[in-house]
This record gives C-alpha cells, structure tokens and sequence, in this order.
C-alpha cells in the first residue's frame, strides 16, 4: 500500500522488539468471535491514476460548463486562483487545531485576522473562529439568545432559508424550544404586524434572515424595534455575505449567524462551507465555537492563543455552550484570503457588480413576466413568476446549458409558479437574454394556448 | 495559610463572615491556590436567591470551571463588581475579595460550618499541600 | 539534548505583522471585468440599505498576500513536516489525490440544487461511499449529513431519542463512562438528557457490575468509545451491548478511534446500534487547522426510520435522487448533504487502499502504537498495563516528583521536532500522556520519537529547568493565556 511507509522487513524486526509472535497477538484483545476473517466487501486498491479517472468520470456526469442563475443559499462568485495555492500549503492543509500555539502561530493569527475581517463587516464586537454553516450557525446563535435571555421560544421569518428554518426545528425539537413563524408582506419583507402577535414574553429571540431568502433586503431596525421592545433578542442570518460590501450590516441585530461560502467556498455540492457567528462583547461567554485572543509570550513578543476555553466541551463537558469541536479552519482561511485580496474597494466593487446584473435581470424579466416583491430593496436574488411551471421552462433552458432559477413550488406553494433567481459578477449578459428570451417565448404561448381556450369555449357555446 | 477565625468554611472551600443579618461570601485562599490563576467569575445579580449547598455561580480559571456552592440561604444585597473586571483580586486577597452579600434568612445555619480551626485541619487531611 | 540534531534544527523564521499592518489606500489584488450590463444608482436601488463604508478591511496587492500567508505557514507544524501523535486525533497522512479530485469541476462546482438528472456522478459518491461505510462498520443503514464528529453524536443521540419516544418513552439518562471524549456528555446535554457517570475498573475499562447496576429503564443509551481513551479495546463488549438490550437502552459507539479497528473487527457484529465516524480521522481527510470534518452516522435497521432526510435513493428509473419523504425523521442537521467534499476525499481513501490496504493500515497503526509503547515504558509511567491497540496513554507521576508536569514534556517534545501528543487527557489518568502515531509513520521516524522523549525523560531527572523552560527553539516562547483569558483581545483594532 503506497501510503504506508514500512517495509515487510521493519514490520518483522518491530514485531521482534514488541515481542509478538505475529501481528495477530496485538488484536487478541478482541474476542475471538468477533473477529472479521474475510476481506470488507469494498472496491479493490486502485492505482492513482484509475482514482483520477473514476473521479473524472463522476465529474462529467455532475454537468459543468452550465450557466447558473441558481443561489439561494449557495452562490457562484469568481474564486481568485492564489487562494487554491495557498490553502494547499500542507502547514495550513495538515495541521489540526492549534491546541499548541509556539507551533501553530500562522494558524492561529490568520483566525485572528478573519475574526477581525468578519467583525468589520458585520458591524459587529466579536466573531468566533468558524462554525459548520449558515444553517447550524443560525441554529447555535438561536439556542445562545435562549441561554442569554432564560426564555424558551423562537419566532422565526417564513422568508428565512427554508432548509435553516428545518435545521433550527430539529435543534429545538428536543430542547422542548416553541417555534412560531411569521410571514412576509407583499413587498417581501417580515410582516410586522405580524410579528408583533407572534411575539409574546417567553420569546427568547427573533431570526430573520437579510437580504432575506426571497432576495428581498429585511428593515432590520424596525425589526429589532419589536424586538427589543418585546425583551427578545434579534437574531440576522446572512446566508450571502458578498452583500455586504453594499448593503447595510445589521447593526441593530444582538447576534449575526453567517454564512461566509460566497467568499471564495466553492458551491461543492452543498458543502464544507464556513459558518460564523458575530456578537456583542458583552455576550462573549455565551458565544459557542472557538475564540483566538492576541496575548504576548514570556519576552513580551505579540502572539495568539485558543481563549475563553471554558465555554466549550472539553472543559465544561454537559454545560459547555455547545458540543462543536472541530471548526471550519480551511474553509474559513479560504475566507479569509478572498476578503483580503478584495478588500475595503473590491469588494464594494464586487458588489456592486453583482447589484447592476440583477438589475438588468430582473428588468428584463418584468418586461414579460412577473417580477414579485418588485418595490423592496435587493441585492443579487429576485423571484420570478411565470404562467407556466417553471420546472418546464428549465428544462427547455437546460437545452441551451442554462441553469434556471429555483422553483419555489414545494417551498412557498402561495407564489405559484414562481422562482428564485440569482445573478452574480459571473452571469452574462448573454445568458441573461437567452433566459429572458425562453421565459418571453413561455408567456406567449401560454398566452396564446390561453386565447385558444377562450376562443374554443366561446365557440362551443355560440354552437 | 491563615483562615481568619470570624470566618465560617464550608467543605466546598467558601467562606462567610457573618454581620447581624448579613452574610458576606467568597472562595478560601486554599481555592484560590488550587484553581491557579483566576480569570473570570460568574456572580448571581442582585435580589437572587441563593440556597444553602446549592450553587451560586462558577469561578473559571483558563483550563478548569469550578461551581461556587451557597455556604447559606438569602437574598443577595450586594454583588462585588470589582471582580468582574478584576478576578485577579480573589488570587491576592481570598479572604478579602468578597464576591456577594446576602440577606441571611436564617442565620442558625451558619452554626453547622467548619470553623477556621476545623477548615484547616480539613483542607490539611484533604490536600496534603 | 544528545540526540536533538538528529531531526531538529533551527532555520530563518521570517517576521510578518498582520495584514491590516500591511493595508495602504490604493492598493489592490483584484481586477474585475467591464461591466456588460448599464452601470447602476446605488443610492437609487438601496435607498438607506446602501452601505457606505467597509470600516478597516485591508488594501494590498496580491505578491504581499502570497507572502503574507506563506510566511504565516511556516510558522505551524504539519503532518506533511513529522510525526503529529495527538491521541485521538489520528494525524495521518492527507493523501494529495484527495485534493486534486475533489477539485474537478463537476464536483467542486456542483450546486446542491441543481436538477437530479444533472448531478447523478455526485450522488453516486454519495451511493458507493454509504456502502464502503456500512460494511467496514457492519452497519445497515447511514446518513452523511453531520459536518463533523460531534454533529454525528448530535444527529446519533437525537435518533436515540426519537427511537426510544417511539417506544412511548424517550428516557432520561445518557452512561459515558469517565474516560469519554468531552463532547460525548456536551451532546447528551444538548439532546436534554442527564448524564451519569460510569466509573472505570481497574484494568481502565468498562465495570460491568457497575453498568449492570446503572442500567435501568431511565437509560436512553450507553455512549462508549472502543478501543477506549485509553487506546483498550473493551474485551467485554459483547456483555455491554447485553446489559444495554436487555433494558432496552440503546449501544452508542463513539467511532473516534475507528482507525483501531477497520478491516480487523466490525462495531455492528458486536452489538452497536449506533455509531459515528470522523472522515478527517479514519478516513484521511485533511484536518486543515481545526476542520472541516465529517461525521456520518451509521445505525441499525431498528433506527433507519429516523435518520436525518434527506436520504438518497435508487429511483424505479435507475437512477439516483433523494428522498425527503420521511414522517419518522429526525429532521434536518445541516442545510443540503453534508460536507460532500470530505465524501470525494474519504472514497478516494477507501479506492486508493481496498480491503487489504484497509487492513494492512489498522495494522501497522497498532504495530506503531505498541512499538512506542515498548520502546518508552520504564521511562515513563504506564497506569494502565492493559494490552493497547492503536494509541497508548502514560502518565507524568515519574516527572512530577521533579516539579515536571505533562504540558513541559510536550512542549520539550517541540524542541526536537514533533508535535506534542495530547496532553492530560483522558481525565482518568492524572497528567496524561496520549500517543497516537498512526500508520503514516516509518520505523525512522518512530526511533527518533523514541529517543527524544528517553531523552526528555533523561533531562528531568538531570536538568528540569531545560524542559520547564521549553520550548526553546519556536518562533514564540509560552504564551500568557491567563492575561489572554482575562481581558480578551478577540479582534485587531487600529492604533
């Protein structure tokens, strides 16, 4: 087996040294009966280069070479080659947590400069050094506002992602944690009025998700207001982070859970992402996850540590804050050089680009279809509702290599036949006119097949 | 180490000094050495009630957490604030670095904690350092 | 110090602030594209959601960013520099196909909501990898959903739960015996149940009197990990999972120490109902600086009803999709399929080894952990004489008469060129020492570890104050954690 590093020969003599007669004396702690006397039933040993192949042939039947007009949740934003080269320097890619920091200080200080990146642009006190993904981590910021506030329940927006809104109801289900949903207004934002019947005084916090999964930018301020005035928490879940660099932070929220994928994760199928949750520094101790702290050694020279350890498991074990151990420390370095080869201007810019195609886009679609929530603010996501089903008008796209927009059918059965769209810096202005020009052709035929009935039953009752 | 004798000790290693109907708390200098260097403490907030045995809040050093247990009922008066900022004060001054106050509801309970005498000949038997 | 030059030696550690030291107006490392659709009002689209400024985020150009970071990389340690014996941990080799397959375009482009019809070679890695894992486990049914170990135990308990209310009664307790992983009872709390101590006998392994008496109809499930902390494969097991089924409490392994055992023995022959797996242990994903992980649960038939949805599925047309279906589910862990990039990395493992590769592994794992074991017992103290499996757990008792304590030996252990192992863990064994070498070390580089901690133990007993004072050769001497701790600095802020 080529990656172990012993001949029959080593194996022999440390046999010989252990004082074993045989390999088998070291497993003759398992009971004999146990014992597996056959090879696993998985695929022989492969070369690499037939790994490489039979990877390459999975690869060609998950479809590239597509445009994409698919996000919600998940965005494709252009990933800057250096940061591949540089995650892929085996003393990032093969070290684990920087339990020892003389040896781990390039770990630990990049952490510290990605929790400073995220605190800047969230507007936030304090990050922590990573979490699994958007959606545990709105699930973990609910379950802090529950330790912070001692109340039970969680009144969640309806416009929040759906799959978050599903990951939070599995975490609460156990915990015996109440969960209420609210709706959202014709303009695509959380329904106040709403909201302030759901609230009541056991409410430990309100999540909202902004720009919201509908692609709609949430009134924070007004949402905290309710909040607030109601002594829950608000909790923001920002599932598209390349929004910030033109949109507003929510300032106003108490704990922001994040998704960080956009800078420069690619889509991979769902996953590794980079999760993260943003607070106020009075609510630090409660912050779940790893924390990075700058210190200085014995000659006063600047370095950085794993701080505030008791919060987490393997000191507090049953009441820690949370069970996670391991982060996202690769994804989140990944994070890390993307926000850094944008920066203060690039990425404003960036956003701003992905601001002016979805404008076009979403212009260009209301001139033949519907375009919903047409008078909020949004950043790259918009909702498009068409007289056909949409899954029909994709698979035609299909046909010239185009990724439509996401039916909502099953997920927001009151839209119709509607879905969610997304531009990036990455989609043409190419294949927005293709999409466009399918939809166009969908409405008119409906529309035409529409006339014909008319014209059928207006003949049918003149017979 | 000396364990002022108008104190009284609980097992747990708190002590409380008793003034009319107020019972003032905080962690022996025995604690304190043994958790190391002290650098947060968790403290009930004013008007809580806190229950005799039971715990009040916890005491962190950088590796460990340590629950702080009630030496006796009452309503917590006062809460030393300076702690929070300064948790360093505990691993100066243990005995002078008070955590809460309380309202004593029944001051006869005191009459069943160690005395300083008794504490240290305790703490002798129990840690042997 | 006799032996330190023969692995160790010092070299140019190039100084680097951070990146906001760095920061000057105007410059940059990126460059967009012309814009082909009309320039847009900003003001005008966002009225007052439109942000104005981005604070203190850096300005540099790209040839500062490669050395920033690279400069910043010299400064860990790595598997790819030696020998990483953190126990538990499993630091063994990341192979480099992993990377280069996971990054084909199909795969690291796909969108999870992409149509079935178009990512079916993704959902056949899901298909295959599923069942390369049931049959190393001896499991039948599994979810790949969990981002890492502790999430497995999360979704692990939250099915014992469900199971057991299906019985008409979810139970209040969790057993970890007191050797456990610190997560097993964070999770257990998480789940809302209580959790009850099961004491260790002395031979450092499962009392069954003392479980035979703690097992009542309280007890949800039995969280254990085998081999053990303490690197013991529990010899009574099979008694274990009788004592468990006979209450109708549930067997939940801790898979942390799977590498011990693929290809040698299988947890679902002997009695497990429940088990999670680290991809990033086991199976040879990179630990990249604390993650990502993966953490798949594999159960039995009795469980299947509730694992996390969706689960994927052979449509009657042949083809793959998923099912989402499932009114017994526990529901949802994570948004999409879980860490699918760790699934590429984790099946090109398993190809790349096959069944006599598998094994061959776990072999040499225990042949190394037993080597070290002989070749440093007597310097260092062994609190449990048990046989050991795949890592092995001394303690400091020798060293501590001189004042010298578990962490110094580790950090002496960095001035000659290893990474520590695991320091006073588990929490029975006062002052742990915990060495895992894995398989991805050579009889070499084993000789050498040898040798530097026979010679660290040398150095306690003739001059402590070398290795109280360790290390003397990093970048940074020890760090105050306590001032860290104390007022956190959490974030950079300009001066």
């Amino acid at each position: 087996m080529r990656y172990l590093p012993k001949s029959p020969g080593d194996r022999e003599a440390m046999l010989k040294t252990i004082g074993a007669r045989s390999i088998d004396d070291l497993f003759a702690s398992i009971p004999a009966e146990y014992r597996l006397n056959r090879d696993l039933n998985v695929p022989r040993q492969m070369a690499e280069s037939e790994i490489v192949d039979w990877f390459r042939q999975r690869s060609n039947e998950s479809g590239d070479g597509h445009a994409i007009f698919l996000g919600a949740g998940v965005y494709y934003h252009y990933r800057p080659v250096i940061i591949d080269s540089l995650i892929s320097r085996g003393e990032f890619l093969t070290a684990y947590t920087p339990y020892q920091p003389e040896i781990s200080q390039g770990t630990l200080q990049s952490i510290f400069e990605f929790q400073t990146m995220i605190c800047e642009l969230t507007g936030m006190e304090v990050a922590n050094a990573s979490m699994y993904d958007g959606s545990t981590a709105a699930a973990e910021a609910v379950m802090m506002a529950v330790r912070l506030t001692g109340r039970r329940s969680v009144v969640i927006a309806r416009s929040v992602h759906p799959e978050y809104r599903e990951v939070v109801a599995t975490y609460a289900w156990h915990q015996g944690m109440p969960v209420s949903t609210t709706g959202f207004t014709d303009s695509g934002g959380l329904d106040p009025k709403e909201l302030e019947r759901s609230i009541t005084q056991d409410t430990a916090c309100v999540l909202v998700q902004s720009p919201n999964f509908l692609g709609a930018i949430e009134d924070v301020a007004a949402v905290a207001d309710i909040a607030h005035k109601h002594g829950a928490m608000l909790v923001v879940s920002i599932a598209e982070a390349v929004s910030l660099g033109i949109v507003e932070p929510p300032r106003q929220a108490d704990i922001i859970a994040m998704e960080a994928q956009s800078f420069g994760v690619p889509p991979g199928f769902g996953g590794p992402y980079c999760g993260v949750i943003a607070t106020r520094e009075q609510f630090v101790r409660q912050l779940p996850g790893r924390l990075v702290g700058q210190t200085t050694d014995k000659n006063g020279k600047r370095g950085f540590v794993l701080t505030l350890a008791t919060r987490e498991q393997h000191i507090r074990r049953e009441k820690a804050t949370s069970n996670i151990c391991t982060n996202q420390a690769l994804i989140a370095l990944m994070v890390n050089i993307f926000m850094t080869i944008y920066g203060k201007a690039g990425l404003r810019e960036l956003a701003k680009q992905n601001l002016a195609k979805t404008a076009y886009a979403a212009e260009q679609f209301g001139i033949h279809a519907t375009v919903l929530f047409a008078n909020a603010p949004r950043f790259n996501e918009f909702v498009v509702q068409t007289s056909e089903d949409p899954y029909a008008i994709n698979s035609r796209l299909l046909g010239h290599k185009i990724l439509g927009g996401l039916p909502l059918k099953k997920l927001y059965p009151e839209l119709g036949n509607a879905a969610l769209w997304c531009c990036t810096e990455m989609t043409t202005r190419t294949a927005i006119d293709t999409a466009v020009g399918l939809v166009a052709e969908s409405e008119r035929s409906t529309r035409a097949m529409k006339e014909a009935d008319v014209r059928s039953d207006i003949e049918e009752v003149a017979r | 180490m000396a364990y002022p004798s108008d104190f009284k000790y609980t097992k747990e290693h708190e002590w409380i000094k008793a003034d009319g109907n107020t019972g003032t708390i905080g962690i022996t200098a025995y604690a304190q050495e043994s958790l190391g260097d002290i650098v947060f403490v968790d403290l009930p907030k004013v008007g809580a009630e806190v229950t005799a045995g039971k715990t009040f809040g916890t005491v962190e050093s950088v590796k460990a957490v340590s629950d702080l247990y009630a030496p006796a009922s009452g309503t917590v008066t006062e809460v030393n604030a300076e702690l929070a900022t300064a948790p360093e004060k505990i691993n100066k001054d243990a005995h002078g670095a008070w955590m809460i106050k309380i309202a004593l509801k029944d001051p006869s309970e005191l009459g069943s904690l160690l005395s300083a005498a008794d504490y240290e000949k305790f703490v002798n038997e129990e840690g042997g350092h | 110090m006799k032996y330190m030059t023969r692995k160790a030696t010092r070299h140019v550690s190039q100084n680097e602030g951070l990146i906001f030291e760095k920061s000057g107006a105007g410059k940059a490392a990126w460059k967009l594209p012309p814009l082909d659709v009309p320039e847009v009002d900003t003001a005008k689209l966002l009225g007052p959601a439109e942000r104005k400024d981005l604070g203190n985020m850096p300005e540099v150009s790209e040839i500062e960013i490669i050395r920033h970071f690279t400069r910043l990389s010299t400064w860990n340690y790595a598997i790819d520099l030696g020998m990483y014996p953190l126990g538990s941990c499993t630091m063994k080799y990341n192979p480099r196909v992993n990377e280069v397959v996971s990054r084909l375009d199909g795969l690291a482009n796909g969108h999870p909501c992409q149509p079935e019809d178009i990512c079916q070679g993704a959902l056949r890695i899901i298909k295959i990898l599923s069942e390369c894992l049931t049959e190393i486990t001896g499991m039948e049914a599994i979810t790949l959903q969990p981002a890492a170990g502790a999430h497995g135990e999360l979704t692990g308990l939250l099915m014992v739960r469900a199971y057991q209310q299906s019985k008409g009664n979810p139970r209040k307790k969790i057993l970890i015996p007191d050797s456990a992983h610190g997560t097993n009872p964070a999770t257990a709390g998480m789940v809302g149940y209580s959790v009850e101590n099961l004491k260790s006998n002395a031979r450092g392994m499962v009392d069954t009197a003392a479980l035979t008496a703690q097992t009542n109809e309280d007890v949800a499930a039995l969280m254990l990990t085998n081999p053990n902390t303490l690197g013991i494969f529990e010899q009574e097991i099979h008694k274990i999972a009788e004592i468990m089924h006979a209450k109708g409490s549930l067997l939940y392994m801790d898979g942390a120490n799977m590498n011990a055992l693929v290809g040698k023995v299988r947890p679902g022959d002997f009695g497990v109902d429940v088990m999670h797996l680290n991809l990033h242990k086991t199976f040879s994903t990179p630990h990249g600086g604390g993650g990502p992980g993966s953490g798949p649960v594999a159960v039995k038939q009795m469980l299947e009803p509730f694992l996390p949805k969706p689960v994927v599925i052979t449509k009657p047309d042949g083809t793959l999709g998923f099912e989402y279906d499932r009114p017994m589910s526990v529901g949802r862990v994570r948004a999409f399929y879980g860490n699918f990039g760790m699934f590429v990395r984790a099946l090109a493992y398993i190809l790349a080894n096959g069944p006599d590769g598998l094994r061959q592994t776990t072999e040499d794992a225990v042949l190394n952990a037993n080597y070290i074991r002989k070749g440093i017992e007597g310097a260092y103290d062994l609190p449990y004489p048990t046989p050991t499996m795949h890592e092995v757990v001394f303690s400091d008792r020798l060293q501590a008469k001189k004042g010298v304590k578990t962490m110094d030996i580790a950090k002496r252990l960095i001035d000659y060129g290893f990474h520590p192992y695991t320091t006073a863990f588990p929490l029975i064994v006062p002052g742990a020492l915990m060495i895992e070498p894995t398989e991805s070390e050579s009889k070499e580089e084993l000789d050498l570890f040898i040798e530097a901690m026979r010679s660290i133990a040398e150095e306690v007993e003739e001059d402590p104050k070398i290795v109280l004072d360790a290390p003397h050769s990093t970048r940074v001497s020890r760090l105050d954690e306590v001032a860290a701790a104390r007022k956190p600095v959490l974030r950079w802020k300009p001066a």
